[in-house]
C-alpha cells in the first residue's frame, strides 16, 4: 500500500492531492497538465515536494514536516519513462542488467531469462537502443524496471509516444506485469482505454486535485468522471467467455447477458473486462425488434444527468453492471427517462472495439 | 633513441623528453579537476557560480607572463603556498614539476570548456533513471555520465595537452628556461633563435613540435570516434 499526500506549487496551480495505492493498479487517470508527472516524479524521488508524506508498506519515503527524504537510488521504484530513458551507450542486455547491479542482495529478484521472455525481448539483447524501435524501446525499459528488483512500478504515461499499433503491442505488457508478476504499480495516463484495461484503481486528478478515488469500475461507470472528454466516457463490464462460434464472433456472458463481439484469443470460461463507449449506445424503452444489433442489455435508468450542451449521459443498472449512455436531451425526454424506468441499451457488435478488451485481472 | 640522437643533438633531445613530460603529467594531473568543474558548471546551481567560471576563465585571458608571475609568487620557495609546501618536500620553482603546473594552469580552462559542452549535450533524465534503478550519484556519475562524456573528454584532454606543449610565457616566467631541467620545446626553440647559427636546431625542433602536434590529433580524433559511437548507441 502506498500512501500519498502531496502539496507542491506548479506553474498556473497548485497541487494538492491525497490517495492511496492499494495492490494491483492504481491509474492516476487525468487530462495533461493537472499534475500527475509531478505525482510521480515525487514518489520516485526525482522531484522534492513543497509539503508531503510518501509511505509505502509502513516505511516512510518522504516526510517534510519531519524533514525526511529518501534519495531516489534508496526507493527502489522500477520507473519506466515516457522516452523509454534506454542507457544509448550499453547494449540491452547491459541496460537490463544496471539495476540488478544495484539492487539489494537479499532482495526478490526477477530472473533475467523470465523477464526476457515475457518481454520478448531476446532477439534484441546484444543490440544498442539506436537501433530499437520506440515499442521494443519501452519494452526493454519495462524489464529495466522490473530487473531491478522494484518494490513497485511508476510508468508515467509509457504509451503516450507511440503510434496506435505500437500501444496495442505494449499494453498487454503491463497487463501481464499486473497478472503473471503481481507487482504494484502507479500508472499514470490521459486515456480512457489504458484506465478500462490495467485499472484496479482509479485516482482522477483534476487541476491538481483528487476529484475522485475508488475501484475502476466504480469510477468508470460515475458519468460525473469525464477527464478526457465526453466522448471518452464508458462504462466498464466483466463478463466470461462462454463459447466462440464459426462465424467469427465470440460469446460472453455478462451477468446471464449473451454479448457477441468479433472472435478473441481467450478461452472459454476465462474472464475479460469489455468497455463499452457511452456514445456507442442507443436507448430503447421496449425491447427492440428486428434490429441488426446483437446486443442488448435490460437494465433501469439509474440516473440522468445533463449539463449545458444538448446532450444527456444516462446511466443504467443492467444485470452485466453499469452502463453509460450518451443521448440528447431531447430523447432522454421524449422517451421519458428518469431514474427507475425500464429501458434496453442496444450495443453494436463492432462498436466493442478490440483494443478495449482487457485481461480481467483486476 | 640512438637515431634520434643523430639528428637531434643531445640538448635538444632533452627538450624534446622534457616537453612531453611536463605536458602529459600537466594533462593527466589537471583532468579529473576539470572534469568535476566541467560538471559542477553544467550541472549545479550554487552561489558564487560566476565567480568561479570565471576564476577559471582567467588563465585564458591573462596575459601568460602575468599568470607565470602571479605563480612565482605563489608558490616560489618564498611564496606563501611554495614555501609550505617546501616544508614537505615538494618544490616548483626552477623545477620540471613548475613547469608542468604552468602548463596544467594553463591548460585547465581549455579542457573545462570541452568537456563542459558535452555534459551538457547528456540529458539529465539518463541520470535520473540510473538513479531510480538504484545507482547513486557517484555510480550514475561513473557508469552514465562519464562514458557518454568521453569524446568530449578526450577533446578536451588533447587541447590541453596542446596548449601544455605550445606553453612559453608562464612557463620561462614562472620556472626560466633551465637545459635539462626546465627548458621545454618552445623555450629551447626559442633560445637557439637566440644565439647565431641556432636556426638549424630551431628548425629540427619546429618540425619535431609539428609531428608531435599531428600524432596528437590524429590520435584523439579516432579514440573520440571510437567513444562517439558508443555514447550514440551504435
Amino acid at each position: 500500500m502506498l500512501t500519498v499526500s502531496l502539496q507542491h506549487a506548479l506553474p498556473g496551480f497548485g497541487l494538492d492531492v491525497q490517495f492511496e495505492a492499494p495492490p494491483g493498479v492504481t491509474v492516476l487517470f487525468g487530462r495533461s497538465g493537472t499534475g500527475k508527472t509531478t505525482v510521480i516524479q515525487a514518489v520516485a524521488g526525482l522531484l522534492r515536494p513543497d509539503q508531503g508524506r510518501v509511505a509505502l508498506q509502513g516505511e516512510v519515503l518522504c516526510d517534510t514536516s519531519r524533514g525526511q527524504w529518501l534519495p531516489p537510488h534508496k526507493r527502489r521504484m522500477g520507473c519506466v519513462f515516457q522516452e523509454g530513458r534506454l542507457f544509448p551507450h550499453l547494449t540491452v542486455r547491459q541496460n537490463l542488467a544496471f539495476g540488478q547491479w544495484f539492487a539489494p542482495r537479499n532482495a526478490k529478484r526477477e530472473n533475467l531469462d523470465r523477464v526476457v521472455e515475457l518481454l520478448g525481448i531476446g532477439p534484441l539483447l546484444q543490440r544498442r537502443p539506436g537501433h530499437l524501435s520506440g515499442g521494443e524501446k519501452q519494452r526493454v525499459a519495462i524489464g529495466r524496471a522490473l530487473l531491478s528488483a522494484p518494490r513497485m512500478i511508476l510508468a508515467d504515461e509509457p504509451l503516450s509516444a507511440l503510434d496506435e499499433a505500437r500501444k496495442a503491442e505494449i499494453l498487454p505488457y503491463f497487463e501481464r506485469l499486473r497478472d503473471e508478476i503481481g507487482i504494484p504499480m502507479l500508472y499514470v495516463s490521459h486515456s480512457a482505454a489504458e484506465v478500462a484495461r490495467l485499472a484496479t484503481t482509479v485516482v482522477v486528478l483534476q487541476d491538481g486535485q483528487v476529484q475522485r478515488q475508488g475501484s475502476a469500475a466504480e469510477v468508470l461507470g460515475d458519468p460525473a468522471v469525464m477527464p478526457a472528454g465526453v466522448r471518452a466516457a464508458g462504462a466498464l463490464l466483466q463478463a466470461r467467455v462462454a463459447r466462440h462460434h464459426g462465424d467469427g464472433l465470440t460469446e460472453l456472458d455478462a451477468g446471464g447477458v449473451p454479448l457477441y463481439l468479433p472472435q478473441i484469443a481467450r478461452a472459454p470460461g476465462s474472464m475479460v473486462r469489455v468497455r463499452v463507449s457511452a456514445h456507442e449506445v442507443i436507448l430503447s424503452r421496449q425491447r427492440p425488434e428486428g434490429l441488426s444489433a446483437l446486443n442488448i442489455l435490460p437494465g433501469t435508468v439509474e440516473h440522468v444527468r445533463t449539463g449545458g450542451g444538448p446532450g444527456a449521459m444516462v446511466s443504467l443498472t443492467t444485470p452485466a453492471g453499469r452502463v453509460l449512455a450518451r443521448v440528447t436531451r431531447r430523447s432522454a425526454q421524449a422517451l421519458g427517462l428518469e431514474p427507475g424506468a425500464e429501458c434496453h441499451a442496444v450495443v453494436k457488435t463492432v462498436s466493442i472495439a478490440p483494443e478495449d478488451i482487457g485481461g480481467g485481472g483486476g | 633513441m640512438s637515431a634520434e640522437s643523430a639528428w637531434l643533438g643531445p640538448e635538444e633531445w632533452q627538450a624534446v623528453m622534457l616537453s612531453l613530460q611536463v605536458s602529459i603529467w600537466a594533462t593527466l594531473a589537471a583532468l579529473p579537476p576539470a572534469v568535476f568543474t566541467a560538471y559542477a558548471l553544467a550541472r549545479w546551481q550554487f552561489p558564487g557560480k560566476q565567480i568561479v567560471n570565471s576564476l577559471v576563465h582567467l588563465p585564458l585571458i591573462l596575459p601568460p607572463v602575468v599568470t607565470g608571475y602571479l605563480l612565482l609568487m605563489l608558490f616560489g620557495t618564498k611564496g606563501p603556498v611554495g614555501g609550505a609546501l617546501q616544508q614537505i618536500g615538494i618544490v616548483f620553482a626552477f623545477r620540471w614539476t613548475g613547469a608542468a603546473l604552468a602548463a596544467g594552469i594553463m591548460a585547465f580552462p581549455l579542457m573545462v570548456r570541452a568537456i563542459r559542452l558535452s555534459v551538457e549535450a547528456v540529458d539529465p533524465k539518463l541520470e535520473q533513471a540510473a538513479a531510480t534503478l538504484g545507482a547513486s550519484r557517484i555510480m550514475c556519475f561513473a557508469t552514465i555520465t562519464l562514458p557518454m562524456i568521453l569524446p568530449g573528454l578526450i577533446a578536451g584532454a588533447v587541447l590541453g595537452f596542446a596548449k601544455a606543449m605550445g606553453e612559453f610565457g608562464a612557463t620561462i616566467t614562472f620556472v626560466s628556461s633551465i637545459p635539462g631541467q626546465t627548458q621545454t620545446l618552445p623555450s629551447a626553440i626559442y633560445t637557439f633563435l637566440q644565439v647565431p647559427g641556432g636556426e638549424t636546431a630551431a628548425l629540427r625542433l619546429t618540425l619535431v613540435s609539428i609531428a608531435i602536434a599531428l600524432t596528437a590529433l590524429l590520435l584523439s580524433e579516432l579514440l573520440a570516434r571510437r567513444a562517439a559511437d558508443r555514447a550514440g548507441g551504435r
